[in-house]
């Protein structure tokens, strides 16, 4: 509907768009009139082509008043007159050239005339000269001839000659040893002796010269077999058997053996060189294992031995510069000199067609290809024997140099295979060295853990020999090195890391030649530096301290509780900054561009999590062991039912309490507080009260009553509906309050389920209460729940109770009074223990 | 279908809990309860699988807490107990034979929930006198026997029993005693029912040991088998060298008796001790595990198991298990895997057992008196089967 209303609308509107289009193709757009044409159409300037008087009067006569006018008019005027003595000059100025140029015109006319005249003279002259210089070579012609057959005569006798007498020079040459002279002077006549040798007098010359030439090519091979010539006298020699026919086959063979002859005895001495410093290296070796690390305390000095390397025997470097210079130079000398006689040469006549540089070409890279192997093979034996990993720019300054004169042979022989084998060699080395480098991390990994395991040991010996009875203050003093030695180790291994680095980016140090290949580029700095040596050292960290949990044995082991909490710490400081700052590190010492998919900060952070929190519960749950054991042969080995009334807290209690607070003060060295549920500062006060006299009153005082066995379970239940499940081994965070909260729950359910299989008499029970009260007073400040111990402790009392063949509980009063008296005792203990230091 | 049933037994604590080992119709477990001051009883729970309905009997046990129950793998009327009986403020462990009243099915049925009923007391038949060997830890009945041999473990001693005249009369045919430093004491044992029946295994501390009861004489021992004390142990029903073993160390491991040196396998689910361990009679691959993290775990042992690649057609125990003639469907290797984590206790677990009727059935007792049956989920017991 609206289509048939919109075009004559769309229509002007279209058609004004193609025409002011057209006009702006012409440029004749508004602007464009305004701003460009003005000078040139407008009709109004006057000095513009398309002035036009009328309309510029017209315009003048509208827009100037009378006054304007007159001044236009005597301004133009005075123009126009000015115009017209201009004029009046020119017109003068060009008069006076036109009337000078008339006048030389008309002397030129003149001179013209004469000179025609003199040129007819000369040509009749010319014609002259011509016909008598035709008479003088018509009187000579006969005498030319004759001169021109003698002396095409003297040439052929001058030619006899020589074959006549080329036995003779032979001879001679042969005598005086110019060989070359001779050879030069055989190749001139064998063609023509050759044509002529069905004349028995050519004949005749002919067989002296073949013998006479045997003797020579004798001679040369002799010459070429002795070998001890130099090498232009060999190349001299070669060319000329060459000229003489000789298969050049058999001359590259021989050529080659007798080389290969000298570059045998280089290997050989190689070889010897090698067998005596594998000789002397497992000597050093064995010397170097002898040497103990003098100072347990520190690992650097036990630790470098993995670092020596053997100084006896001759180092990598000179091996390498020896086979370089002996080896690796003659090769590129008879390489060159092979080339120049047998490829390279100038090729002409019938030895071009025997195609040699193919065969010879294909021969000599055999004989290259054999005797490089050999020496790659020497090469890499010498580069494995390189175990010490002290000094890495020696044996990237061998490898650099090994590399580098394997150049020369690309350059001289650029089909080569040789020069990419030795890249390969050089690839492989580097290869095995971050190997070695790994390995040498992780002995002085497992080294500086041993020396750490002593420096655990030996304090701990020491306090325990000062004072055998080990209140809380001894204990405190029993680690006090934990974080130094964590720093301590920490940095050691960072160090050692960064140092093996620095050694490992020698490989791809400007200067050295091999760094510019694509191996060393790329692959090596991802593949080789980051996940052989980084990543794989950072894995082997986590794998060991891994290992400490499962190897420590389900006896708690021998594995030092304090090495298991420092390694936690360790692996969670890796986690949280050292990994990606060792990454970082290598990312920009090495530039890597990862082009194969590379291990990620955060897997390895994970893993190193995962680690720090495997090592912690394993922690947690030896710590947890030793207790529990106590507990448990405290209740099992004792007679419930029938024990004496209690009369104090038992021994055994105040050394969970002890053996608990040492723990707490030995994670609190490593692990920060961690949050615990807010309590008021009178907690044990206030707990105490609600633990034992609400709580637990309810909770076991009807099971005395035989009529209602039912309200304790109902009761039990609905108070184990409102509370958490509690998960006993259940994985810690990494603080102090949550690793104390999982020891304690752990001793407290082995306390409880050693508890449920008694029977307990009256004062067993009672000796219970009193016990549970102790622990009570103590361990809620251990733990982030302080409600998790009372419900553990009122779970003892209540499982006590119920084993108990006569349920009577102590008065809540005399329990406290008890207590409290321990309490006392144990403070007055701690005062005492204090003033012995 | 209900996968899941509870059965909140009405009693103070319990830990001893058997199936009825004679029983092959009914699913029926006995629950012994263990109380100090009052009579203890004996509760035979039924599960009618059809109607989804449990049933409950309670029989009076007047001598004392039960410890440990076991029923006669011949006579289902037939059980022993070790109760701990108090005498002169001494406690001793002792052990019995009983004989179930013959009215009891028709006597409490029907009102399970009515406790002011006066229930049956219990038959005795014998007692396995122990006064001089010390409290008994288990009595271990002959498996698949003609129930006239029993076992019963005392201190370090293992005492081959011979029940005769209708099991009125036991005497000791053979006995063994475990010679040591410090104070030996039996934790668990198990009579192997491969063998002919002539090999026990023993727990004590944190050892294994194996007896020929033909000589008494020590087999095999696994020292420090586990890292604490060994709770339980349990032969695989199929594979005559392997056994299962739990503890302290909150781990189970698998054994093969030939090769003591290393477990054969370890699984460390739990998070606290391990009570109980039991191999599913005719598929050995299922495996119940009891913790006092008050959790049961149901785990799937396929690698160890003795079908490590499914069912095989020709499989000689093709005839013994008329349920698992289906054809094997040439499936991938299984892989090992915890099958479920039942979380329904809310106290420790000290007992798990297999129904002897329906292998596809078990309950789970624990200290505050919660039985609970569960079912092995269907999915798993097809592709078992399939």
């Amino acid at each position: 509907m609206s289509s048939a209303t919109t075009p004559p609308d769309s229509d002007p509107n279209g058609r004004r768009r193609i025409h002011s289009m057209l006009k702006l193709y012409y440029g004749l757009n508004e602007e464009g009139k305004a701003a460009d044409q003005a000078e040139s159409l407008d009709p109004c300037d006057i000095n513009g082509p398309h002035f036009d008087p009328e309309v510029y009067l017209n315009k003048l006569r509208k827009e100037c008043s009378l006054g304007e006018l007159m001044d236009h008019e005597s301004c133009m005027v005075k123009q126009i007159r000015s115009l017209d003595s201009d004029m009046q000059t020119l017109v003068y100025e060009n008069y006076n050239k036109f009337i000078s140029a008339t006048d030389t015109i008309r002397k030129m006319k003149n001179d013209f005339k004469k000179m025609e005249d003199e040129m007819d003279c000369l040509s009749a002259n010319m014609a002259s000269i011509t016909e008598f210089s035709a008479r003088i070579s018509g009187t000579l012609q006969d005498q030319h001839a004759q001169i021109t057959k003698l002396s095409g005569v003297h040439t052929l006798l001058r030619k006899l000659q020589f074959l006549f007498e080329l036995p003779a020079r032979l001879n001679k040459c042969l005598e005086l040893q110019a060989y070359a002279q001779a050879v030069s002077a055989h190749r001139r006549a064998r063609c023509v002796l050759q044509q002529y040798s069905h004349m028995p007098s050519f004949r005749g010359i002919q067989d002296d010269c073949h013998v006479i030439m045997e003797q020579l090519a004798q001679q040369l091979r002799q010459k070429f077999r002795d070998g001890g010539s130099s090498a232009k006298d060999l190349s001299e020699c070669v060319e000329l058997l060459l000229q003489l026919d000789e298969p050049a086959e058999e001359l590259c063979d021989k050529f080659l053996s007798h080389a290969q002859s000298r570059l045998e005895a280089d290997l050989q001495g190689l070889e010897a060189e090698l067998k005596d410093s594998a000789v002397t290296d497992t000597g050093g070796g064995s010397v170097q294992k002898t040497s103990p690390g003098s100072n347990p305390v520190s690992p650097s000095s036990s630790v470098i031995n993995p670092f020596l390397s053997p100084t006896a025997g001759t180092d990598i470097l000179e091996f390498i510069d020896r086979g370089c210079n002996e080896f690796v130079s003659s090769l590129c000398l008879v390489i060159a000199s092979y080339q120049e006689l047998f490829i390279n040469r100038p090729q002409e006549g019938e030895l071009a067609s025997k195609n040699i540089p193919e065969m010879a070409n294909g021969k000599l890279h055999v004989f290259v290809d054999t005797l490089a192997a050999r020496y790659f093979s020497l090469v890499e034996r010498r580069i494995q024997e390189e175990k010490g990993v002290s000094d890495n720019s020696l044996l990237v300054r061998a490898l650099d140099r090994f590399h580098r004169r394997l150049q020369a042979i690309s350059k001289l022989l650029p089909g080569s295979a040789v020069p990419s084998h030795g890249t390969e060699i050089v690839v492989q080395a580097a290869r095995q060295r971050i190997k070695q480098y790994l390995s040498a991390l992780q002995t002085f990994y497992h080294d500086s853990l041993t020396d750490v395991r002593q420096a655990l040991a030996a304090p701990r010996l020491a306090v325990g020999g000062a004072s055998a009875s080990g209140g809380g203050a001894s204990s405190k003093d029993a680690t006090p090195s934990l974080p130094e030695l964590l720093a301590s180790l920490s940095n050691f291994i960072l160090n050692q890391l960064k140092s093996v680095l620095a050694s490992v980016h020698l490989f791809t140090a400007k200067d050295i030649t091999f760094s510019n290949k694509p191996y060393f580029k790329g692959e090596f700095c991802s593949q080789g530096v980051r996940e052989g040596l980084v990543v794989s050292f950072i894995k082997f960290i986590c794998q060991s301290s891994r290992q400490y949990c499962e190897s420590a044995g389900d006896r708690g082991g021998s594995t030092p509780p304090a090495l298991l909490l420092l390694l936690s710490r360790l692996c969670l400081d890796y986690e949280t900054s050292t990994i990606s700052y060792i990454l970082t590190l290598t990312d920009e010492q090495f530039l890597v561009q990862h082009h194969t998919p590379v291990t990620p900060v955060t897997a390895l952070c994970a893993e190193a999590r995962e680690a720090a929190q495997k090592l912690l519960n394993h922690y947690v749950k030896v710590q947890g062991l030793i207790i529990s054991q106590m507990l448990r042969k405290s209740v099992e080995t004792r007679d419930w039912v029938n024990t004496i009334e209690p009369r104090n807290v038992r021994a055994v209690m105040k050394r969970v309490v002890e053996d608990t607070t040492s723990i707490d003060v030995q994670v609190g060295l490593l692990y920060e507080e961690g949050v615990r549920k807010a309590h008021s500062s009178d907690s044990s006060k206030r707990t105490f009260s609600v633990y034992s006299s609400s709580r637990q009153q309810i909770r076991y005082a009807p099971s005395y009553t035989p009529s209602a066995p039912m309200d304790t379970n109902l009761l039990s239940n609905i108070h184990k509906l409102f509370s958490e499940r509690i998960d006993i081994f259940s994985p810690v965070e990494f603080n102090k309050v949550s690793v104390l909260t999982g020891i304690i729950k752990i001793s407290l359910k082995t306390f409880l389920e050693c508890v449920r299989l008694r029977t307990f008499g009256r004062y067993g029970l009672q000796q219970i209460q009193v016990d549970c009260h102790y622990l009570q007073m103590y361990l809620w400040r251990f733990v982030s729940d302080e409600n998790l111990v009372h419900f553990l402790l009122d779970e003892i009392v209540c499982s006590a109770a119920h084993r108990c063949l006569d349920p009577s509980p102590m008065e809540q009063s005399v329990i406290e009074v008890i207590c409290e008296r321990a309490v006392r005792a144990d403070w007055s203990d701690a005062v005492k223990a204090n003033s012995v230091f | 279908f209900v996968n899941k049933l509870q059965y909140l037994a009405r009693i103070d604590r319990a830990r001893a809990l058997t199936a009825q080992t004679a029983e092959t119709d009914a699913i029926r477990f006995l629950v012994g309860t263990q109380s100090l001051k009052f009579d203890n009883q004996i509760h035979i729970i039924d599960f009618d699988d059809e109607n989804n309905v449990i049933n409950k009997s309670v029989l009076l046990h007047d001598a004392g807490e039960i410890w440990h129950i076991s029923g006669s793998p011949a006579d289902k009327a037939v059980l022993t107990t070790c109760y701990s009986k108090t005498s002169e403020s001494r406690v001793l462990t002792c052990a019995a034979v009983w004989r179930m009243p013959p009215e009891w099915e028709s006597g409490n049925h029907e009102s399970p929930d009515d406790s002011s009923n006066n229930p049956q007391t219990l038959e005795l038949l014998c007692h396995l006198d122990n006064t001089a060997h010390g409290s008994v830890a288990c009595v271990l009945w002959e498996p698949m026997g003609d129930g006239k041999r029993v076992i019963s473990l005392a201190e370090n001693h293992v005492l081959l029993w011979d029940l005769q005249e209708s099991s009125t009369k036991a005497t000791i045919s053979s006995s063994a005693t475990l010679e040591g430093k410090g104070q030996l004491k039996f934790t668990a044992g198990k009579w192997s029912p491969h063998h002919n029946n002539t090999q026990l295994a023993t727990a004590n501390d944190t050892a294994i040991r194996g007896w020929d009861l033909r000589s008494m004489s020590q087999i095999y021992c696994i020292e420090n088998a586990h890292g604490q004390l060994v709770r339980d142990l349990d032969f695989n029903p199929n594979k005559q060298y392997y056994l299962a073993s739990c503890g302290d160390d909150c781990k189970v491991k698998f054994w093969d008796v030939r090769h003591i040196n290393e477990p054969v396998k370890c699984l460390e689910e739990h998070s606290h001790w391990v009570w109980s361990v039991r191999y599913n009679h005719s598929h050995d691959q299922l495996l119940l595990t009891g913790s006092s993290d008050s959790r049961v775990i149901l785990s799937n042992m396929v690698s160890i198991s003795s079908e490590p690649f499914g069912h095989l057609v020709d499989d000689d125990e093709l005839s013994d298990n008329e349920e698992s003639q289906q054809e094997d469907k040439g499936k991938e290797p299984l892989q090992d895997s915890i099958i479920a984590t039942y979380e329904e206790h809310e106290d420790s677990v000290y007992a798990v057992e297999w129904s002897a009727a329906d292998p596809w059935l078990f309950a789970s007792l624990s200290y505050d008196g919660r039985l609970v049956i569960n079912r092995v989920p269907r999915a798993l017991k097809y592709r078992i089967l399939l």
